[in-house]
């Protein structure tokens, strides 16, 4: 069932992403079907990442989506248990914002947990110190992290049987580039070098 | 056929007493394990941080395989060998019995492949210390190394940050 699920997300997330990359080339053009609202295009057919929240800061603040308007966001979805994958991903945003230099200003790097019980807001914030002043770290109750989960096609699954202390989560890896409105710019699998990165960030600025 | 036999047994005793006299360990001395272990370093990790991983570069110098069974470190209450997965842009991570190591080959303990797991860390792993890390093979025993910590996000246990 999870394998499934892991699956259609997977499948939606690619699609889209090859379609936003076709739009983005020119290779596809929208006709009917597709609108432009405040500079940000939405695509018939492909799903809608992205929308309201409420969640807690690495500083123990609550924040909302509104918090982050007017500025793009670049957000991933991980836990600080992860010793491997998380770290790196955090590495390449953190490579991309400082190749951005003044106009990394305009971007808001962010962390949200898929581990809420262990992701403290103390543990957030030692972790996001740890990469870069400007990285947000999100957090927040199972119900607040499922919602944006949602609403971020986020796919996650806590280790069955798994150690209480010491589980694993199974993620999705894919960092999202929002724009100053909250809407979905484009999708940067992982693995993709932090000057490519920036470099999409620039066209966005 | 008799003549073969007896020479035969001649020649293997003789094979026998050679072995005893020049090699210490005539059992072992056809099978090398050699295991070298380079270059193992972590990422800081900060204090609320209850796990971290170490990555290294095993060489088997030797002539037959030999696999990484378990490690042990004073820093971590226990210690895993791991492996991420990417599969359909869904990371996961998966604990391995044994590494297999062949002669000859180097295996890279790196970001995003396999790493050494440590859960429930005892002390923040800081930049710029180190910390001992016990390596156990199904052969060559066990191998000690101390593991160099590099920045948060660190991708090498070069010089890069």
């Amino acid at each position: 069932m999870n394998k499934i699920f892991t699956l259609l997300i997977a499948f939606f997330l690619l699609a889209s992403a090859v379609v936003i990359g076709l739009w983005a080339t020119g290779i596809v053009n929208f006709g009917p079907g597709s609108s432009t609202a405040g500079g940000s295009t939405i695509i018939a057919g492909a799903p809608q990442i992205g929308g309201p929240f409420e969640l807690v800061n690495h500083k123990g603040e609550t924040v909302t989506e509104a918090d982050f308007k007017g500025k793009l966001m670049l957000v991933f979805f991980g836990y600080t248990y992860c010793p491997d994958v998380c770290p790196t991903e955090m590495q390449t945003i953190s490579v991309a914002m400082q190749e951005l230099g003044d106009d990394g200003n305009d971007v808001t790097p962010v962390f949200v947990s898929v581990d809420p019980t262990r992701d403290t807001t103390e543990v957030m914030s030692e972790f996001v110190e740890a990469f870069h002043p400007t990285l947000v770290g999100l957090t927040g109750t199972e119900e607040q992290i499922a919602d944006i989960k949602k609403k971020y096609r986020v796919y996650s699954q806590k280790e069955e049987n798994g150690d209480p202390e010491y589980y694993l989560v199974d993620h999705s890896s894919f960092t999202y580039l929002m724009d100053r409105e909250g809407e979905l710019i484009t999708v940067f699998s992982y693995g993709t070098p932090s000057e490519e990165m920036a470099a999409k960030i620039k066209e966005q600025l | 056929m008799k003549v073969l036999s007896v020479l035969s047994a001649a020649v293997f005793s003789l094979a026998v007493m050679v072995g005893v006299t020049t090699s210490p360990n005539p059992v072992l001395s056809a099978e090398k394990h050699e295991i070298e272990v380079e270059d193992a370093w972590s990422r800081a990790r900060p204090a609320t941080a209850k796990v971290g991983g170490a990555f290294m570069m095993i060489h088997n110098e030797g002539t037959k395989i030999d696999r990484l069974v378990s490690a042990s470190s004073p820093v971590a209450k226990r210690v895993e060998i791991h492996e991420s997965l990417m599969k359909d842009g869904v990371m996961s991570m998966a604990q391995i019995t044994d590494l297999p190591i062949k002669p000859g080959e180097k295996v890279m303990l790196k970001p995003g492949s396999y790493h050494v797991m440590l859960m429930g860390l005892n002390k923040p792993l800081v930049e710029g210390e180190m910390f001992p890390l016990t390596l156990k093979f199904e052969f060559a025993g066990e191998i000690r190394v101390r593991v160099h910590v590099k920045a948060a996000g660190a991708m090498s246990g070069g010089h890069t940050h």
